[in-house]
């Protein structure tokens, strides 16, 4: 764990979105560094899609304040997110089966070679950006459908590697992966980082979340409820502000209390 | 793609001796021609079958054909069959694209109908050049596949309905384009005519043909294993691309001595096969290709991928109809006439089977433009050979939908063996 917090590639600040009467994020403040992993933990209807959509360009904030890279942005689509650098990899993958690997890294995205398409370069940047990623694909000739839950999920996250992103969000990307599926996909969420990329992990799983982030970023009710270093804090502390038992005041005050007592 | 300069990674471990696809120690070995042939065994074992049971089938047909009545491998008859095959066939290299993409086209017989109407009419009764009837009647096609396209895109109405609808605005249109008289001739003499019936490839281009093409594959196969060494990937056992090659050699001059004792080969065949093959290349080898194949397998993913998904719907409803044009035109050419019912009775059916028999799937993302020339082979040996036996169409009938079931069957019965075997 590094203890100086890296300068931050994505910072918003003040973000708020209202959907009619409701408002889904309040006053919003988030911040991702490059080779940071930052975990978006809240519980369901706490605004974590809606911030994630905010990020990634679907809807462009009523309020506030983005900055990418040093630099004010507004992001209005998801193309200009991309464009940008900013990577997001579905829960629902959206992988073509038909297609062999080399086909969904490369789709929409094809090398060419005169009129026609360059295999040999894509398959071998296949290898290269899969080896990168330390990678467990035996063959990238094989359909997509015939891979593992953990294998389609490293095809996801290397295609959103192919534009040299520097932030990727991943939204539950261990959701219905088996054990050694998920340690799979937290080695390369590992890789990432080591690849000074800022990433954004959403997820309900709390071990993965200890397992593999830097920080934890809380949303209770569309607003901010705490920001944990991994390193300073527990799943109970987590999971307290997740389900908002810290806003009351007693364990909010013994909550304060605890830390000072160990140091004394 | 900006870090794709680097070099890969020199790899510490003695696995850089291996090409970089074959590193991973779990993939089974497979160098050399054995192999190689022992792969493609085991791949045909567990259900990819690639155009196998079509090849098998064709095999069986020929040899119960023979059987019963030798004539049938006569090069009369196969001359014949040839000819019989290309308007139909064409119409099937439409079906199967639009088939690749999880959609249908059941008005290419009427559209095949309608732009015949629309040629002799041009040509006989308006007395125009060739060239403006054929063309004309190409555009007709290409407008129909346009509004099919628009309407597609537009309202979201499923392509069965729009074309089953189609189907019938086309055969009115038909009707009323060919008039009172319901049935024009094309003159024998003219250039069309000529073209369709009359045109053979003289003896010393086919058996050229037969022998280039084969040379041609092995070069561009060898110069593709070239670049993949030096990207540091394997490349494809020399021997098992000789023997492909020398297999694709002996089946095309067999071919070609066979129909060469006859007339020969026609230049509309010509045509069919480059067609197929042109368009063969384009759906494997084009981003086009890519992207029709790609919204065939998941169109949200296609669209997420920022393919231009309406253009690419659009195109291939052209395309299909453009090709139902094509298939009108020759079949005119062929018959020397256009009349009500041409591209009626199952000349639909008969184009949609044959995409479906020669190995493409109804559910979208997967097949080959080969499967239009596999598929049509088998549907007109079928018909010529019980024709030759003299059996009625009620038989023909049955049969040809018989074997349209077998096909699927085999094509269900693969597509689930697939999946057991991690192949799906």
């Amino acid at each position: 764990m590094t203890t100086t917090t890296p300068a931050p590639v994505l910072s918003m600040t003040g973000v708020s979105k209202r959907f009619g009467a409701v408002q889904a994020l309040k006053d919003i403040e988030f911040h991702v560094g490059a080779g940071e992993v930052v975990a978006l933990v809240g519980d369901n209807g706490a605004g974590k899609s809606t911030l994630v959509k905010a990020i990634a360009g679907v809807y462009t904030p009523d309020e506030g304040d983005v900055t990418f890279d040093g630099s004010h942005v507004e992001i209005t689509t998801p193309a200009q997110a991309q464009a940008l650098g900013i990577a997001t990899v579905f829960q629902d993958l959206a992988l073509c089966d038909n297609l062999d690997v080399v086909g969904n890294l490369f789709l929409g995205n094809e090398v060419l070679r005169g009129r026609a398409l360059d295999e040999v370069t894509m398959e071998q940047e296949s290898w290269r950006l899969l080896r990168e990623l330390s990678a467990k694909i035996p063959s990238v000739r094989i359909p997509v459908a015939s891979l593992s839950g953990g294998q389609r999920q490293t095809v996801a996250i290397a295609r959103s590697l192919l534009g040299a992103p520097k932030v990727v969000m991943l939204d539950e990307p261990t959701a219905a992966l088996g054990v050694a599926q998920t340690a799979e996909v937290l080695n390369l969420v590992e890789r990432l980082r080591e690849k000074g990329l800022g990433v954004i992990l959403i997820s309900h799983n709390m071990s993965d979340v200890m397992a593999v982030a830097d920080r934890v970023a809380v949303l209770r009710l569309g607003r901010n409820n705490g920001d944990f270093r991994v390193a300073d804090t527990n799943s109970q502390e987590i999971i307290a502000a997740i389900t908002g038992a810290t806003t009351n005041a007693v364990t909010a005050r013994a909550a304060r209390r605890a830390p000072q007592e160990e140091q004394s | 793609m900006t870090a794709s300069q680097t070099p890969a990674p020199a790899d510490p471990t003695a696995a850089a001796a291996l090409p970089a696809d074959l590193q991973d120690e779990r993939l089974i070995a497979s160098q050399g021609f054995g192999g190689w042939a022992s792969a493609t065994w085991g791949r045909i074992r567990s259900g990819d079958l690639g155009s196998l049971p079509v090849v098998v089938g064709l095999v069986i047909i020929w040899a119960v054909f023979y059987a019963l009545n030798p004539a049938f491998i006569s090069s009369r008859n196969l001359v014949n069959l040839t000819l019989q095959m290309v308007p139909i066939g064409v119409l099937a290299i439409g079906v199967v694209l639009v088939l690749l993409l999880g959609e249908i086209d059941l008005s290419i017989g009427s559209m095949y109908g309608l732009s015949g109407a629309v040629l002799v009419v041009l040509f006989v009764n308006q007395g125009m050049s060739v060239w403006v009837a054929v063309i004309a009647a190409l555009a007709a096609g290409a407008v129909v596949g346009l509004v099919y396209g628009l309407l597609f895109n537009r309202f979201g109405v499923p392509s069965f309905v729009i074309t089953l609808a189609g189907l019938l605005v086309l055969l009115g249109l038909q009707i009323r384009t060919l008039g009172k008289d319901g049935t024009v001739n094309l003159p024998f003499e003219s250039s069309l005519v000529q073209f369709a019936s009359q045109k053979f490839l003289p003896h010393w281009l086919a058996y050229t043909l037969a022998v280039v093409v084969p040379l041609v594959y092995l070069l561009a196969r060898l110069r593709t294993n070239q670049r993949r060494t030096s990207a540091g990937l394997s490349a494809a056992p020399v021997v098992a691309l000789a023997v492909r090659a020398a297999l694709l050699a002996v089946a095309l001059v067999v071919i070609t001595y066979l129909l060469q004792r006859d007339r020969g080969l026609s230049y509309m065949v010509v045509l069919f096969v480059v067609l197929v093959v042109v368009m063969d290349l384009a759906v494997r080898r084009t981003t086009w290709g890519r992207s029709v194949l790609a919204i065939g397998g998941n169109v949200e993913a296609a669209r997420r991928a920022g393919i231009k998904v309406k253009r690419v719907y659009l195109s291939v409803f052209v395309l299909c109809s453009t090709f139902a044009a094509l298939g009108g035109i020759l079949g005119a050419a062929r018959l020397a006439s256009a009349n009500q019912s041409s591209g009626g009775a199952d000349t639909n059916l008969n184009a949609i089977a044959a995409a479906v028999i020669g190995g493409t799937s109804l559910f979208g993302g997967r097949g080959s433009a080969y499967s239009a020339l596999l598929g049509i082979l088998v549907i007109y040996s079928i018909s010529n050979g019980l024709a030759l036996l003299s059996v009625s169409a009620d038989v023909r009938y049955v049969v040809t939908g018989a074997v349209l079931l077998l096909a699927v069957v085999i094509d269900s019965l693969s597509r689930r063996s697939r999946a057991a075997h991690g192949r799906a």
